[in-house]
């Protein structure tokens, strides 16, 4: 009895017991979900124009970060070097496009996701080898990022909010903001639509699939850095932070693979579930359950939707 | 087409060449290979380590000649901290009659146990590895000093009680300890439950998966939820940084928050100022300051035959390295005294380890006069259990703030002993030792 | 001209249906069994113990593997974890009836991983393609947290290792420190041409063309009187039970000890890699896949030491990472059926050598 209190009572206790902590709860699992929900973009960007389920994407962060920090060690200002990193990502995106994607058009699924595999393996090696292999702090004043914190004594406690977080949230939105804009309104974003429903249908009204993969493997590499220079300032910039890349992908499927708003709204679901099953019910079971208590949220989701949430409907013809 | 068989053919080449030439060993020197991962997500603590073991070694070779006219063979293989990477690495090195392995890896560690003794190679795991192979009589070719992790705890616990005036006021803290989910974080868990028995604290644990070693939040906040009076940490590689962010984050007090010998300088200056305070074990000089270190300087790091940045010589980690190259190098050269050879064996070095003896007086004409505390194995002790100080950063470097701590060997010990019978219960037929022993001293 | 089967003719259906029709087929086969008997006579110690051992165990895995992907087109990201399976059950196995041989053991733990397996593989029958492929990380993490957090599966060990005790066979160690690599060797070969046999025959047979059916579009197949739950399930169970073996060979046979480390999500990926640069739905291909992923980056190691040349130990990584991605990418392009594909295509220019047609 008192286990069947300890699930479903006792963490609802707690909750109402000590709200600041709850909302410190709810706020670190939405920061980690928006994160999570820009590792996911990108992938949803790549898999709707190209078809390609992106393995490279948390690779890509990692890159991103280590190409920007270490342009800066090597005594490039912050924001040179930013702008030479975005160039770096372009330079990325006509590459793969070039030796990856062209040479593999209308392979399956399957291939192409190998094909990133390779890349990942490319990206690792070439980044360790510039850069060296060990991990670096995130260049966050330098680029004018906020350090610090925001603290409300409310609820009778302690709120606390990171500056770097709040900012963090902030990008992402204007990120999203801005590429929904894009898609909606400039020739290039409508093109881009155009090539996700069909693309023969899209080459046959004069719209140059090159040159739609490169626009989009290029914004998927904007969006992997912004994410890298978040996650580098949590923690610092290392190709351990691939691993965590990897949390991209329950976000992805919850949402729906090729569901921008899916990709967004699955990473705040995963976020904050995570962050409430761990700290409401992880005790329970001795801690850490956070590695796998998201791939369960989406299975449990995709077993009524087998298409996520987001997704579009599985259409199965003979 | 044509092309793809040919490179198919020449790899085929390639994998017989590699196979059967072995580069040939030279009489005059002896062969150490060393360990490393400068890449993977440990490689954060694996470079400064890799750095100070070779430099100093080379060093020798370079001030001295080798060691007792004997040159060292450095070789470095790479292990990214996988196991199964750090296997192919020790049968690669294992024709070449090393004289002694130093795995760096609690994984890569616990698959040569049973094999030393068959390979007759002595393995050096220092500070790390299997806390049980210090039993020397059931362990005759490891050894892991010179302290284990369970000694570690003792001496955080030992700190701790010393804050608040004596162990006994232990009794109704709260203790957090925060580590690793896996082998490493997970071995002092006996001991915890043990020692919060004993003196009545209370025991907080807060499991960080490898694969969540970046991602701390949850953590941190049950640490909120729960305000522990000291938090202790067991991490490695990336998890370190993190911890000690999220510790600023949640204005966790950092003094109270003391650590086992891992982290580096690195690690707490990424958290900013807030990280002022934060303390670690530790049983070595932290600075450049030491003549060792600055022959080093000298004969290496100036002469440019070092990877290392000129300012990280001589920093934690870096000198952790040098450490361990110097227990290898006097190991060594007592299996050159105890056996009159110039050109040892491991089964000489194994014996070089059990007679090992460092006192004052040897520190001092090692350029290690307060560097680090004298050390002396014997057969049945591969451990030496010797005494550990506290050090803080305060915000530029690490300060040592406290004495040479003992480990509470009498609550370890037991589990040691303990621990080591179990495992050659549960690996029967574990092989009796069978090595004499030297005694020398 | 070297490979043509004309002449050889077949005087039965069984004949005509066999694995392998033609004689040179079964000529090259015998000759590659016996140069894999022979081979530690003439290999050293580091090519018997760290190639041919883990190519054995691995190529195993990949075969497992490729049952359920390559056959079944059910995409799975949690071998890992079920070699895991195998392993654990084993060494439990092993450790609480020390009496009973290893052998039986190891073939034992298949059977645990086998039922693990189908109860992860429940879901594959609503969810398909890349969602599958996320489902199954769940398995994948979780049964990796189980590893660490029950300390049960590892005998309580301080460590948190599971650690291979000695265990002989008619008198010879063949597991723990004392087996040589040459015993190991025989061993995990003589498992592994077992397990490729029966397999061979099970997908040349009624269930292996039930699974390509499936594969090939499942509501077709359920529409030709194929029970998908069934066969999904089968190839699941098949597919553990393989791998399962393949996970207690790799503790028992090749690492001597394992941390839960050792089943983690890149071992997952790997032997995804292997199946699909080898070729998917080929068992040739997963033997191709698992020497081009495993092997490929040792030679990629050593050769600057080959030629000569110093290079940092970090450096030669880094490069064996670079040129190892590069490769994939290359035989991807080259041939993306994978080198099975290449395999054929090589055979079907012998055959018609020197003519090109």
């Amino acid at each position: 009895m008192s286990f069947v209190y300890s699930i479903f009572v006792d963490p609802f206790v707690q909750m109402i017991g000590a709200p600041d902590l709850l909302v410190q709860t709810l706020w670190e699992g939405l920061v980690g979900g928006v994160l999570y929900a820009l590792i996911a973009l990108g992938f949803v960007l790549i898999f709707k124009a190209s078809g390609v389920f992106n393995f490279a994407q948390g690779i890509m962060m990692v890159f991103a970060a280590l190409t920007l920090v270490g342009l800066h060690e090597k005594g490039v200002p912050a924001f040179l070097a930013l702008a030479l990193t975005i160039l770096v990502m372009f330079a990325l995106a006509l590459a793969v496009e070039r030796v990856i994607l062209r040479p593999l058009v209308n392979q399956p699924d399957i291939i192409l996701f190998m094909a990133t595999f390779g890349l990942t393996y490319v990206l690792i090696g070439l980044g360790e080898l510039v850069f060296g292999g060990n991990p670096k702090n995130m260049i966050t004043s330098e680029l004018l990022l906020p350090s610090g914190s925001l603290d409300f004594k409310t609820l009778g406690g302690l709120v606390s909010l990171q500056k770097i977080d709040i900012a963090a949230a902030i990008i992402a939105s204007l990120m999203v903001a801005v590429l929904a804009l894009f898609f909606q309104k400039t020739r290039i974003g409508r093109a881009l639509r155009a090539v996700a429903d069909d693309h023969q249908a899209a080459l046959s009204v004069g719209i140059s699939l090159d040159q739609i993969w490169v626009i989009v493997w290029f914004t998927a590499g904007l969006v992997a850095l912004a994410t890298g220079i978040m996650w580098g300032a949590r923690s610092n910039v290392s190709f351990a932070l691939e691993i965590i890349a990897l949390k991209a992908l329950p976000v992805l499927i919850l949402g729906g693979l090729t569901s921008v708003p899916g990709a967004i709204v699955g990473g705040l679901i995963i976020g904050i579930g995570e962050k409430l099953g761990e700290f409401y019910w992880g005790p329970l079971v001795g801690g850490g359950i956070e590695s796998w208590l998201a791939y369960f949220i989406a299975l449990a989701v995709l077993l009524f939707r087998p298409q996520g949430l987001f997704g579009e409907k599985i259409i199965e013809r003979i | 087409m044509t092309n793809l068989k040919a490179s198919l053919l020449a790899l085929a080449a390639t994998t017989a060449l590699t196979a059967f030439a072995f580069p040939a060993q030279a009489e005059d020197s002896v062969f150490v290979p060393l360990f490393t991962y400068r890449t993977g997500p440990f490689a954060g603590s694996g470079i400064f380590i890799a750095d100070g073991m070779h430099d100093y070694l080379t060093m020798l070779n370079e001030r001295d000649g080798g060691i007792g006219g004997v040159k060292i063979a450095v070789e470095e293989c790479e292990t990214g901290y996988d196991t199964k990477k750090g296997l192919e690495c020790y049968e690669a090195v294992k024709p070449k009659n090393p004289v002694m392995v130093n795995p760096w890896s609690t994984g890569i560690t616990l698959p040569l146990i049973p094999r030393a003794a068959v390979d007759k190679i002595p393995i050096l795991s220092m500070a790390y590895g299997l806390s049980a192979s210090a039993q020397g009589d059931t362990f005759p070719w490891i050894f892991n000093p010179p302290d284990t992790y369970w000694d570690g705890f003792s001496q955080i616990l030992k700190f701790i009680g010393g804050q608040e005036g004596g162990l006994d006021k232990l009794k109704g803290k709260k203790i957090g300890y925060i580590y690793l989910d896996a082998g490493f974080g997970r071995e002092p868990l006996p001991l915890i439950e043990q020692l919060a028995k004993d003196y009545g604290f209370e025991a907080k644990l807060y499991p960080v998966a490898a694969a969540e070693m970046q991602n701390q939040s949850a953590q941190w906040l049950n640490v909120r939820r729960d305000r522990p009076d000291y938090m202790v940490m067991y991490g490695w590689g990336a998890m370190q940084p993190t911890a000690i962010k999220e510790a600023v984050k949640t204005n966790y007090p950092m003094d109270k928050f003391i650590s086992i010998w891992w982290p580096s300088e690195d690690d707490a200056r990424g958290a900013g100022d807030g990280a002022k305070g934060f303390k670690m074990l530790n049983w070595h000089g932290s600075t450049p300051d030491f003549p060792v270190i600055k022959d080093v300087q000298k004969y290496v790091v100036d002469a440019g035959k070092s990877q290392s940045p000129k300012e990280k010589v001589g920093t934690t980690l870096y000198n952790r390295g040098v450490y361990n190259s110097m227990l290898i190098a006097e190991a060594i050269r007592t299996a050159q005294q105890v056996t009159g050879k110039k050109v040892v064996t491991g089964e000489d070095v194994r014996r070089g380890l059990e007679d090992l003896n460092i006192d004052a007086a040897r520190l001092k004409a090692l350029g290690m006069e307060g560097f680090t505390g004298p050390i002396k194995l014997s057969c049945s002790d591969h451990n030496g259990h010797r005494p550990t100080f506290v050090q803080q950063w305060d915000g530029t470097k690490y300060v040592k703030v406290s004495d040479w701590i003992e480990p509470l060997s009498d609550k370890v010990q037991p589990l040691l002993q303990a621990d080591a019978k179990a495992y050659a219960e549960k690996n029967a037929p574990w092989p009796a030792r069978t090595e004499a022993c030297d005694a020398r001293s | 001209m070297f490979y043509r089967e004309a002449g050889q003719y077949k005087t039965t259906y069984q004949a005509d249906m066999s694995v392998f029709p033609i004689l040179q087929d079964r000529i090259g086969l015998a000759l590659i069994i016996v140069a894999a008997l022979v081979l530690p006579l003439v290999a050293g110690e580091f090519m018997i113990a760290s190639v041919m051992v883990p190519f054995l165990i691995l190529a195993l895995a990949a075969i497992g593997l490729n049952i359920l992907t390559g056959y079944t087109g059910l995409v799975s990201l949690g071998t890992g974890a079920f070699m895991g399976v195998g392993a654990y059950a084993c060494y439990k196995l092993s450790t609480t009836f020390p009496a009973i041989n290893i052998l039986v053991w190891i073939v034992a733990s298949g059977f645990v991983s086998c039922a693990v397996g189908v109860l992860f593989g429940l879901p594959s029958l609503r969810i398909k393609g890349f969602y599958l492929a996320v489902a199954t990380l769940a398995a994948q993490f979780f049964l990796q947290w189980c590893f660490v957090r029950v300390p049960w599966l590892y005998n309580y060990n301080p460590s948190g290792a599971i650690e291979v005790p000695s265990r002989t066979l008619f008198g010879i160690h063949v597991t723990g420190a004392s087996a040589t690599p040459t015993t190991r060797y025989y061993v995990a070969l003589a498992i592994v041409i077992a397990v490729t046999w029966i397999v061979s025959n099970l997908v040349h047979g009624r269930v292996g063309r039930s699974f390509m059916a499936v594969r090939d579009m499942d509501i077709a197949a359920q529409l030709i009187g194929i029970r998908l739950l069934r066969t999904k399930l089968l190839a699941f169970a098949v597919s553990s039970f393989i791998t399962g073996v393949a996970g207690a060979m790799m503790v028992f046979l090749w690492l001597g000890a394992a941390e839960p480390d050792a089943f983690n999500i890149n071992q997952s990926f790997i032997l995804l890699f292997m199946v699909i640069i080898g070729g998917l739905g080929s068992l040739i291909g997963s033997f191709f896949g698992a020497a081009l992923i495993y092997v490929l980056p040792i030679i990629v190691r050593a050769t600057p030491e080959t030629f000569g040349l110093t290079i940092g130990a970090a450096t030669v990584e880094h490069l064996t990472y670079l040129i190892t991605g590069a490769l994939i990418i290359f035989f991807l392009i080259v041939e993306p059926l994978g080198l099975a594909r290449l395999w054929q295509i090589g055979k079907q220019k012998l055959r018609v050598w020197p003519f090109p047609y």
